[in-house]
């Protein structure tokens, strides 16, 4: 009886956050070859290309040494659905521990969902297998954050950006691959006699350059960058966040960029989701979630952000949260923010809020009316301010 | 012409050549590291000063010496590999270069303290919080182990830990990163030193707990009236927390500024990249400034200006003569009072 | 100034990276030519001393094993008690038959030393050979799937892990009457490749959480191709240190065991089997003893400070 209650409650938020985000046409496909098809399929720009909905990924928290028993689960992500957009970049933010990551492994189908969907062009790639998967694995690549690690230190760069066309063959001819590697150092930036170096003779700029030039390789449509610029120094960062946006334009690329840089974030993406413990709190337009903020997170995080301008340092409004993140694995109830939220009240325990455009904003053509999961979204410009 | 002839190690000007009136002043300091590859050249003639009350920012990227010069301050550079060939640091007007190692212990830890990047790898994960910080007071005055643990929940109760009574027997990882931090930002003000060197205190650390941790660092600072020396990389913090502000590149320093004048009208062409290369949060902006090419490597580097291979500005004597760290003035010559520039072109870069 | 704003495209600053412009041979300590992990560990072990000491030692010792009839025309086996019953030692006649002197029945001790080289390499290397391919696969198995697999093969390890080593083997070796060097190799690594799992398993799961494992994955890699290509390589040092070290441990394991009885069956030339004969006249000719004992302790030595040179070349902290 307890059991089953505890059971409802767990599945209650993923429920209840059902967002009121587009259908997905789904194409069903009868046959492996269907779904092939339907994979390689082309996108017209600013149509969606991935449709990511409600979706959940809980680590399970074991006990014991032979017999594992389940005594709770880490929720790193927690029902979270979000567009994007053939052409665009979508950056997500969040602090450490907010699910951020775990979204990008999902997304590539490193982990495995614990429930929910990921529609790439009509097909959710969380149920696909075979020969399907891997057209999707070929049409998804990703760019990691540490380049000290990323790369295979005892490969050389024309293995490690050649290994794509080995496990994806039908992509280049065996005779071809060469030339294909060194075409891609030039594309990065790196001059292609560096083919026969190894990973540990590059800076971090240019290592990061030889990962780029991997996600290129087997013409992706989308890639998903995981703090690609974090470890970089300033200088060089922005050589890499160039370069990128470079690419974007030359081979007609989706991104998903995910940082904790707020600056960095707002320049690169079109659109940004904000989360916090797993959860989207807001998601919007650039100019939207950076001018017209409306959950108070964002405006918190927004405001915490040291401006490079002295100037500033006065006048402007600081919103300093108390405490700390609460841990995913047992996080408060209703609204996640809420024991960090100076709005806070009872409805804020009680009722998880949807990720929705606020009453007061719909309808309107206001910048405020983006979605916002709080109960008492309003706007405040903290940037500006 | 005539700016190159002047000696490359001549000081920024300051307030009259005494070393006594200065906390801490950093004079002509070289650090090397003998490597199996060769010498790395890592500092090559720092200057830098800090008074009571005053907050440094020393900035710079990755190899550009910022950390290894606090460590030779400190005192806690591994030597050998590193050396100190040339340079004096004098605190309270005496240089900790010539005391004996026993003279720079009662120093270290009372009277200049340092915070670390990585909290956690700082403490000693099997000893708990209190006991760690009741050691400062053991050690260095002689408390008893139960006077030393009221003081240490004091202390906890001073850098707003909560509930300080009941977690000072706690260890290390039951602590969140930012308290961890604070943890250490107690431990350095233990001692209530004259001098805090915090090297990338909040680089590890969320957003917005940064944003606590800062805040509460300029607190404390102001409280005790100490010096800071804050050693980052971000342009963001710098602007927030800094009075001054001294920019390294490859082991020397570049430019220094009063805050203020640094991000409005930069003298050196590396800072304005700098500046120049960070997206706002404010606006969205176009491409962004990119500084070409790489930092120069320690053991190989440029000949002339470090800095002349990145530069847009670089000339042929920008590859032949280092450019000495001289003072910047108006158009019509009027002083700017701390500020310095080691340019050829200052002039060109600040006014044109 | 507009030099300054001007910001260069992607494209232009990449060229610019790539012109060979100073910029680039300033980047890090790339020099000209590619230079790969092992290339750099094998730089770093050539200049080392230990390194130099012992490997001279060890290819001597090996040719020793491979050709002991290169070195002395005697014949090890078979001795004149009457004419050279434990002789002395003729430290002048170097390379002779009577240099080391001679044992109780008369036999050369320098041929029995050259001879009893082979017996203790082929065990030295072919239990290190069995146990590293045994051992490794079965922590890289575990260290990998973790899981079920892990449970199984760590529980397997503690067992043997908790079987002393040599009371171990004697016991095995005692039920054999025919012991060869198979049997005696057999015995030895049957008891030892635990500690080879466990390091290999340990490699393994650090190495298997690498980025670049990640990124392998994501790419749509195999099983075998992960393991092979990127973990394998990158986990194999620590491996190759610690099988470097045992390889000296399992000499000295058959040494004891022949000592104690229970090594190589008799007719086989054991260093361990002559130290037991030069016990009986340790008093008053100590040589018979001193000069097997001697060329174990050497050969140990030599492959112990092999391993510690190896270590220090593979493990990147020491750099």
């Amino acid at each position: 009886m307890a059991d089953a209650e505890k059971n409802e409650k767990a599945m209650e938020p993923a429920a209840d956050a059902t967002p009121n985000v587009t259908e997905v046409e789904t194409v069903e496909a009868a046959t492996e070859d269907a779904a092939v098809a339907a994979i390689e399929a082309k996108v017209d720009r600013g149509e969606p290309i991935l449709q990511v909905r409600n979706l959940v990924k809980h680590f399970p928290l074991t006990q014991g040494i032979l017999i594992k028993r389940q005594i709770g689960a880490v929720k790193a992500v927690d029902g979270i659905s979000f567009d994007l957009y053939q052409g665009e970049t979508l950056g997500i933010v969040g602090e450490s521990g907010c699910g951020k990551s775990t979204v990008a492994k999902l997304l590539m189908t490193l982990e495995t969902a614990t429930a929910g969907e990921v529609f790439y062009k009509g097909q959710d790639i969380t149920r696909l297998s075979g020969r399907a998967l891997r057209a999707v694995r070929r049409n998804i690549q990703m760019v990691f954050q540490d380049p000290y690690t990323s790369l295979n230190p005892r490969m050389t760069v024309g293995d490690i950006i050649g290994e794509p066309f080995e496990i994806h063959p039908e992509v280049a001819p065996k005779g071809d691959r060469r030339r294909k590697v060194q075409d891609l150092l030039d594309v990065v930036g790196l001059n292609p006699e560096y083919i026969n170096r190894y990973p540990h003779q590059f800076s971090g700029g240019q290592r990061q350059r030889i990962g780029i030039a991997r996600g290129l390789a087997l013409n992706p449509e989308i890639i998903i960058c995981d703090e690609p610029v974090s470890a970089l120094d300033v200088s060089v960062q922005a050589q890499v966040i160039n370069l990128m946006e470079g690419l974007q334009d030359e081979f007609n690329l989706s991104y998903i960029f995910i940082a904790h840089d707020l600056s960095i974030v707002r320049h690169i993406s079109d659109r940004v989701g904000v989360m916090y413990l797993g959860k989207m709190a807001e998601i919007g337009s650039d100019t939207e979630i950076y001018d017209h903020p409306t959950h108070p997170y964002t405006q918190a995080l927004l405001s915490a952000v040291p401006v490079p301008d002295p100037e500033s340092r006065e006048g402007r409004e600081r919103i300093i949260l108390t405490g700390d993140v609460p841990s995913p694995a047992n996080p408060p109830s209703g609204c996640r923010f809420r024991t960090r939220c100076w709005k806070a009240q009872d409805k804020c325990a009680k009722e998880i809020p949807l990720l929705a455009i606020p009453e007061r904003f719909a309808g309107t053509d206001s910048p405020a009316a983006h979605e916002s999961a709080c109960h008492f979204a309003e706007e405040k410009d903290v940037v500006h301010a | 012409m005539t700016i190159t002839d002047m000696p490359a190690d001549v000081p920024v000007p300051r307030s009259g050549e005494d070393h006594g009136s200065k906390l801490l002043d950093v004079r002509d300091l070289h650090v090397e590291f003998h490597t199996r590859d060769g010498i790395a050249k890592a500092v090559n003639g720092v200057n830098y000063s800090v008074d009571a009350g005053e907050t440094l920012a020393v900035l710079g990227e990755s190899g550009s010496g910022k950390s290894v010069t606090a460590q030779a301050i400190m005192g806690i550079l591994d030597m050998p590999p590193g050396r100190i060939p040339q340079g004096e640091i004098f605190f309270r007007g005496q240089d900790m270069l010539k005391m004996s190692a026993e003279e720079r212990r009662k120093i270290r830890g009372n009277k200049i303290a340092m915070i670390f990047q990585d909290a956690l790898s700082s403490l000693n994960p099997v000893l708990s919080v209190g006991y760690q910080l009741g050691e400062m007071f053991r050690v260095h005055e002689g408390l008893s182990r139960k006077e030393a643990k009221t003081k240490a929940i004091e202390l906890m109760d001073r850098v707003r830990i909560p509930a300080a009574k009941e977690r000072v027997s706690d260890y290390p990882h039951q602590f969140s990163g930012g308290m961890r931090q604070r943890i250490m930002i107690a431990m350095a003000m233990a001692l209530e030193p004259d001098l805090i060197i915090a090297d990338e205190p909040t680089t590890a650390l969320d957003v917005t707990v940064q944003a606590q941790v800062m805040e509460l660092l300029a607190e404390l600072q102001r409280e005790y009236h100490m010096g800071l020396i804050l050693i980052t990389h971000d342009l963001g913090v710098v602007a927030d927390v800094a009075d001054k502000i001294a920019v390294m590149y490859a082991g020397r320093i570049v430019e220094t500024a009063p805050v203020h004048e640094l991000y409005k009208r930069p003298a050196h062409p590396y800072t304005r990249g700098l500046l120049d290369s960070i997206p706002r949060l404010d606006r969205k902006g176009q491409e962004l400034y990119a500084i070409k090419g790489l930092p120069p490597n320690l053991l190989k580097i440029p000949t002339g200006c470090a800095f002349n291979p990145r530069c847009p500005k670089a000339e042929d004597i920008c590859r032949t003569d280092v450019p000495a760290l001289v003072p910047v003035t108006e158009q019509d010559g009027t002083e700017l009072p701390g500020r310095g520039s080691a340019c050829h072109f200052w002039k060109e870069t600040l006014h044109g | 100034m507009p030099d300054l704003t001007k910001t260069p495209s992607a494209s232009e600053e990449a060229a610019a990276i790539v012109a060979g412009t100073p910029v680039t041979s300033d980047a890090g300590p790339a020099p000209e030519k590619p230079r790969s992990l092992g290339a750099d560990a094998w730089r770093g072990l050539r200049r080392n001393p230990l390194f130099v000491v012992s490997g001279l030692l060890i290819l001597v010792i090996l040719l020793v094993a491979a050709f002991p009839g290169l070195f002395t025309g005697a014949n090890p086996d078979t001795g004149d008690q009457a004419n050279h019953f434990l002789g002395k030692p003729n430290l002048g006649h170097v390379f002779q038959e009577d240099w080391f002197g001679y044992d109780g029945t008369g036999r050369s001790l320098y041929a029995r030393v050259l001879y009893g080289a082979r017996n203790s390499i082929i065990v030295g290397l072919g239990v290190t050979v069995l146990v590293t391919l045994f051992g490794g696969l079965m922590g890289m198995l575990a260290g990998y799937f973790g899981g079920f697999w892990d449970s199984l093969i760590s529980r397997l390890t503690d067992v043997f892990f908790g079987i002393p080593f040599l009371l171990g083997s004697m016991v095995v070796l005692n039920a054999f009457t025919d012991r060869t060097v198979w049997v005696v190799m057999g015995a030895l690594a049957f008891l030892g490749w635990t500690q080879i799992a466990r390091v290999m398993r340990g490699a393994v799961i650090t190495t298997k959480h690498a980025d670049y494992v990640v990124a392998a994955k994501a790419l749509g890699a195999g099983t075998r191709r992960i393991l092979f290509r990127h973990i394998l390589p990158n986990a194999i040092a620590p491996v190759i240190v610690v099988a470097t070290i045992s390889l000296g441990t399992y000499i000295v394991a058959e040494s004891t065991l022949s000592y104690l009885g229970l090594g190589l069956g008799d007719g086989s030339i054991s260093w361990g089997g002559d130290i037991s004969d030069g016990t009986q006249f340790i008093r008053n000719f100590p040589h018979v003893l001193l000069f097997p004992a001697g060329a174990l302790s050497i050969t140990v030595l030599a492959f112990i400070m092999m391993g510690d040179a190896v270590r220090e070349a593979l493990d990147p902290k020491l750099r």
